[in-house]
């Protein structure tokens, strides 16, 4: 009898191995792979209108990079991608499932216009004091906005995924009937938008940054975002506070033998997280829109779901990733004016991607095996 | 006016439900294999497309019907593949397919929008239609809204009663024991996540081919979520679904003929209110769920290897 | 034809099989003779063959050319520590894993295995550690399960009656309509080997059966177990627990480190020979500990009332006082309110009715977070979920008990270069060995996963410690080493609540035991004058007043 006869009788079989640790290289390759194969299944997509695949991709990143201009709007479509994608991984950090990031975003903007658009002019606020208190007002009612379910995870364990996302559409609602009726700009010409934030208000534009053509939309928000994502990561790795959080994420029946609060925390979390969506609504109207209207948001809460997950959760990744999903917005509007694609192009682009992420993952996690 | 008030809530509330039980009771389905897919959304919607799209070019609203199941399966299968084969994240894969799903529906349908289509119109059964009150409420509707209700006696029949059902428990209960009991946890779970978008697409279609019929884009409006609501409120058990269901189609019912009995309320707040209904409903069948220990299929949302417990 | 060996003679093969006729491994040669005398085996009294079996797992090879001989009708021990390969080697028989290399044998014929289903159509099956049974469906479709009898319509009447019958043949009680959760741990085995028997199982594997156990349970399983194999049975029995096999088994395998060490009719051994063969080397069941007289009361517990987590009453009223230099061993089989007294304890559990004092202080309704800062440690019943942190790193870990308070917090902060040192002082003074202070703590082993969490606990001189199955899963020298760990802090001053459902262990290290069933303690006994019998008759929910008398005619018996 021979060794050799073993493997005769037994078919080849697929199993998973989890790795005890990930070769550092992988971490860059398969997110890139991944990335590289979502386009190929997008092209075929692409192909499927008469379209070149290769052309449209090349339009695609020239929109977004290959110019001053193009620089400028990716990074206007970064910015609420930015803040509202640190919102949502602050909640993913601690496994809260925060889809409510759009909900969060449209409160912020709300109240932020309801500072902008009435009280300062009728307190005669000085304009520093007024964009503070539109940021304070976002981040507040954004908060609040996300303590809803945090409060009913926290107290009452109710799934915090639905909770989260039905109040996107309440909320929406509720600033549309805004938008439409009570602050309607009389003058609007029949549109549906408040009037304008007055000038002195809005939030300033960086004229200074280089290279970037006279006239750009960037605003003060990325500074904003930039800065967020410095104290997030500082809170998250530096703080007693952060540490909780990262342990309550990792294990919390760990965190609750440790006596951690872990109520109190999701409530906290969940209100962070919200306040940093807000805080995007805020910068979107005061920043770009300079005033409530519909389409205020393409969704940027939904997308900010998937910067932070790309991002791993880290804050600096998630600026990066938000640049990159900016592209791709502001590439999805490029090619529907030039290449007469639909939008939704970019939309599953986004779709695939994640999908390939994620299957994309189990080679960093796991070793398959072939035996 | 009192009684015909209440008739045309009931029926509009059935109507309206019927959507919204395909894709609760597939699922139940899906969840008590221990699959959650949170893309319910995204394949109802491509359903709704997709078998708006078949139903125009064939004519035939059945032809759709068919197509539209099978979108929302191969849709199934994609998270399917992610999380039972690569133990992908069931949340994030899930999000994945809703954003897909969104993407994907509103591009198939860039040409579809306002086009006029084939429908499902009421149907009308001798004896059944023509009682007094009931006839009205139950048996004045289309024949999507009546294979409802035979697809909740049949989907609660195999569940309890059937040995595929009596494997479907155990997978979701328990897949390390099923294993070793004999049964192919990621077929099961395969087959449960691919019935789970076949009546999602299901769903799909009974909007886009009978409830609202067209093709506008995000036309679910949340339904799949509302579904997977439902799912909770209804402790992964198929009646209890089919009352959650219509209790959110007599919300809907009531937004539209609050007007007709001379309530105004801003059409805002109107637009609300199954939203709001469905975050109540989940906080009531939470406090319930924990005060009888009625849990989750316990390993739902659990990637299972065999050799790691 | 002898012993079975014979078919292949590589020099190889000689330094790691066990073969009857030569020494194989120096230190055990003394057991070569008595197994010359082994009676021969025809070809048809072999039930169970596995020949040179190789299982590897990351990092680690499972079982090393492992070759394994039961007979029909024998009750056969597989005998080794934690680690040692056993449950590899049966979930390979029981087709749960497929082995790399190797052949199995079931009655003579060669099988191959793909799946727990083949196993179980070759007649061969398996009573798991941990039972597989779901608990939310009722004994008869547990039993049922995978097969594909009734093909669509669940008729059960037909198995229920079958059951029933296998449940008299084999004095088996069981109500064939019970769910799985609502029955004891006991009752459950019963229904695994129902289950095993119900799809006709010749061979029957059991993984350490009586861990969960009673005394009396245990020699209830134990008679069950010989009238199968006098019935013609083949019974595998899996154990650690020399007493056990010296008492059930016909004869015994030996594994260490994945690899054979030898078979031997039990007749013809002792139970040290046993042990050394299993550890290696000879070991000391004896631990040593000063006698201490206890100090001041640290912990008492007054009347406590607690639910579970279905809101059933879980303990009913339980006292007793924990003193300093003083362990005090909690015996009983688990599910008896032993997770939920921890908790209350600990912080983590509401309080119905009662008090806990803590240095005489009322601590009843006190936070876990209060809780700690007095002083009080525990040694959670799992590591993995409540003792650590998996995927972060060793200094993290560390400092989950004292991050709040200086000197690791610096107000709000962290002083991560506080940590640093706090957490290399802490790996070198317990020898946890890990590559860095950075090395997340799901790469530790098990046995330095508990030395981190003593280390943690320990690091703030604890006055009261609460250990719950503190060397459960741990191989023999992590086991002995956290024992004396234990003992070392009782020595120091602190009072030591020990949780443990390894009755051996309370035993040991104990200065009292109490005994609790169903939430309630049957009993108090000194340690030095602890009797197994009274303990088990406690266990299974005899109070000592009542039973004392009766216990003292038995023993004179």
């Amino acid at each position: 009898m021979s060794r050799s006869s073993f493997s005769s009788y037994r078919p080849p079989r697929l199993s998973l191995e989890r790795r005890l640790t990930t070769p550092w290289w992988l971490s860059w390759v398969i997110p890139i792979l991944s990335v590289a194969l979502a386009m190929l299944v997008g092209a075929v997509i692409i192909a499927s209108q008469g379209v070149n695949p290769w052309e449209a991709y090349r339009a695609m990143f020239e929109g977004a990079f290959g110019s001053g201009y193009g620089i400028s709007e990716t990074l206007v479509k970064a910015i609420p991608l930015m803040l509202a994608g640190l919102g949502v991984s602050v909640a993913f950090r601690m496994k809260l499932w925060n889809i409510g990031a759009e909900g969060q975003l449209w409160m912020g903007a709300w109240a932020a216009a309801g500072v902008g658009l009435f009280l300062y002019p009728a307190w005669n606020l000085p304009p520093w004091l007024a964009i503070f208190l539109m940021m304070l007002a976002a981040i507040v009612a954004g908060g609040l906005w996300g303590a809803i379910p945090g409060l009913l995870k926290g107290v009452l364990q109710v799934n915090e995924i639905i909770t989260s996302l039905m109040l996107n559409y309440v909320a929406i609602s509720w600033v549309l009937y805004f938008v439409d009726i009570l602050w309607r700009d009389p003058g609007g010409l029949g549109f549906p938008n408040t009037a304008p934030l007055d000038k002195a208000i809005w939030l300033p534009k960086l004229t200074w940054i280089p290279l970037l053509p006279r006239g750009h939309r960037v605003h003060a928000g990325l500074l904003l975002a930039i800065l967020a994502a410095v104290l997030l990561w500082f809170l998250l790795n530096r703080t007693k506070w952060g540490y909780e959080v990262r342990v309550i994420g990792e294990n919390p029946d760990a965190a609750r033998h440790a006596g951690m609060p872990i109520v109190r925390n999701i409530v906290l979390v969940m209100m962070l997280s919200g306040a940093l969506a807000g805080l995007a609504g805020m910068a979107e109207m005061a920043g770009v829109a300079h005033r409530l209207q519909r389409g205020l948001s393409p969704n940027y809460g939904y997308t900010a779901i998937l910067v932070a997950w790309l991002a791993k959760l880290n804050p600096f990744g998630v600026l990066l990733v938000a640049v990159l999903f900016g592209g791709l917005l502001v590439a999805g509007d490029q090619i529907q004016l030039t290449m007469n694609l639909p939008r939704s192009i970019s939309d599953i682009l986004q779709g695939l991607i994640l999908f390939f992420v994620l299957g994309g993952e189990v080679f960093s996690r796991y070793r398959i095996r072939i035996r | 006016m009192e009684a015909a008030f209440f008739i045309t809530i009931l029926a509009t509330a059935i109507r309206a439900g019927a959507p919204v039980i395909y894709a609760a009771v597939g699922e139940i389905f899906a969840e008590r294999s221990g699959v959650l897919n949170l893309g319910v959304e995204g394949m109802m919607l491509v359903g709704a497309v997709s078998g708006f799209i078949m139903a125009v070019k064939t004519g035939n609203p059945w032809a759709g019907v068919l197509v539209a199941m099978l979108a929302g399966g191969l849709l199934s299968l994609i998270h399917a593949f992610l999380t039972i084969t690569l133990h992908a994240d069931q949340v994030v894969s899930g999000l994945a397919l809703t954003i897909f799903g969104i993407g994907l529906s509103s591009f198939m349908g860039q040409n579809y929008v306002g086009v006029q289509g084939p429908q499902f119109s009421a149907v009308h059964i001798p004896f059944l239609t023509d009682l007094p009150v009931l006839g009205q409420i139950l048996f004045s509707h289309d024949i999507l809204v009546y294979l409802t209700f035979l697809l909740v006696p049949a989907s609660a029949y195999f569940i309890h009663k059937t040995r595929p059902g009596l494997h479907l428990r155990a997978v979701g209960e328990d897949p390390a024991t099923a294993d070793v009991m004999g049964i192919s946890v990621a077929r099961t779970r395969y087959i449960y996540t691919f019935v789970g978008g076949v009546f999602a697409g299901l769903g799909g279609a009974a909007l886009s081919l009978a409830y609202t019929p067209g093709w506008t884009e995000g036309m679910s409006g949340g339904r799949g979520w509302i579904a997977i609501a439902l799912v909770i409120f209804a402790f992964w058990e198929p009646w209890r679904a089919m009352l959650g269901a219509y209790l959110f189609g007599g919300v809907q019912a009531l937004q539209f003929n609050l007007q007709t009995i001379g309530i105004t309320i801003p059409t805002y707040f109107l637009n609300m209110l199954p939203y709001l209904f469905t975050i109540l409903v989940l906080v009531f069948a939470t406090g319930e769920r924990m005060r009888r220990h009625l849990g989750a299929p316990a390993a739902l949302g659990i990637p299972y290897i065999r050799g790691e417990r | 034809m002898g012993l079975v060996f014979v078919w292949r003679s590589s020099p190889f093969l000689v330094s790691c099989l066990p073969n009857p006729y030569q020494p194989q491994i120096d230190t055990h040669s003394l057991l070569n003779g008595t197994r010359m005398n082994a009676p021969s085996l025809q070809p048809s009294q072999i039930a169970v063959e596995m020949r040179d079996i190789v299982k590897r797992f990351p990092g680690v090879v499972a079982n090393d050319h492992v070759t394994f001989l039961a007979r029909r009708g024998e009750i056969h021990a597989l005998l080794g520590e934690n680690g040692a390969g056993k449950s590899t080697l049966m979930n390979i028989l029981s087709g749960l894993y497929t082995p790399e290399e190797g052949k199995i044998l079931i009655n003579g014929r060669e099988v191959i295995f793909h799946s727990p289903k083949d196993a179980i159509e070759a007649g061969v099956g398996m009573v798991h550690q941990h039972f597989r049974l779901v608990p939310t469906l009722t004994v008869v479709e547990n039993v049922v399960l995978g097969l594909d009898d009734p093909k669509f319509r669940l008729n059960l009447e037909n198995a229920k009656a079958q059951i029933r019958a296998l449940s008299e043949q084999y004095g088996l009680k069981i109500d064939p309509d019970a769910f799985i959760w609502q029955l004891s741990v006991g009752e459950q085995q019963r229904v695994e080997i129902i289950k095993a028997l119900y799809r006709g199982a010749q061979i029957l594997i059991l993984d350490e059966p009586t861990a969960v156990l009673t005394p009396q349970e245990t020699e209830e399983l134990f008679k069950t177990l010989r009238s199968m194999a006098e019935k013609g049975h083949t019974l595998i029995f899996i154990s650690h627990k020399l007493d056990e096999v010296m008492a059930i088994a016909d004869r015994v395998t030996v594994l260490r480190q994945g690899r054979v060490v030898a078979t031997v009719n039990i007749e013809e051994v002792t139970k040290e020979k046993l042990a050394e063969m299993m550890v290696g080397r000879p070991v000391i069941f004896r631990i040593d500990k000063p006698t201490i007289v206890p100090g001041k009361e640290v912990l008492r517990v007054e009347n406590l009332h607690v639910r579970n987590d279905k809101g059933l009453p879980a303990l009913n009223g339980i006292s007793f006082i924990v003193r300093e230099h003083e362990i005090v061993g909690i015996a009983g089989v688990s599910g008896n309110g032993q997770a939920e007294l921890a908790e209350a304890l600990y912080g983590l559990r509401p309080i119905e009715e009662g008090r806990l004092y803590l240095y005489g202080r009322e601590i009843t309704h006190a936070s876990t977070r209060d809780i700690i800062r007095e002083g009080v440690a525990q040694i959670p019943e799992d590591r993995h979920k409540e003792g650590s942190l998996g995927n972060m790193s060793l200094s993290e870990n560390l400092i989950m008990k004292n991050y709040r308070r200086k000197p690791v917090a610096r107000g709000p902060l962290i002083d991560w270069h506080y940590v640093r040192q706090f957490a290399r002082d802490l790996v070198k003074r317990f020898n946890i060995m890990a590559p860095s202070i950075q090395t997340k703590a799901r790469l530790l082993s098990g046995g330095n996963l508990q030395k981190l969490i003593l280390a943690r606990e320990l690091s703030s001189d604890p006055g009261l410690i609460i250990a719950m199955h503190p060397t459960q899963g741990l191989d023999v020298g992590a086991t002995e080493a956290v024992r004396k760990q234990l003992i070392e802090e009782r020595n120091k001053g602190a009072g030591i609540l020990l949780i443990s459902e390894d009755l051996d262990e309370v035993m040991q290290l104990s200065d009292r035991i109490l005994v609790i069933y169903e939430g309630e303690i049957m009993g108090e006994v000194p340690a030095d004058k602890a009797d197994r019998n009274e303990i088990g008759l406690m266990m299974a929910g005899q109070r000592l007043s009542a039973n004392h008398e009766q216990h003292t005619v038995n023993s004179v018996q």
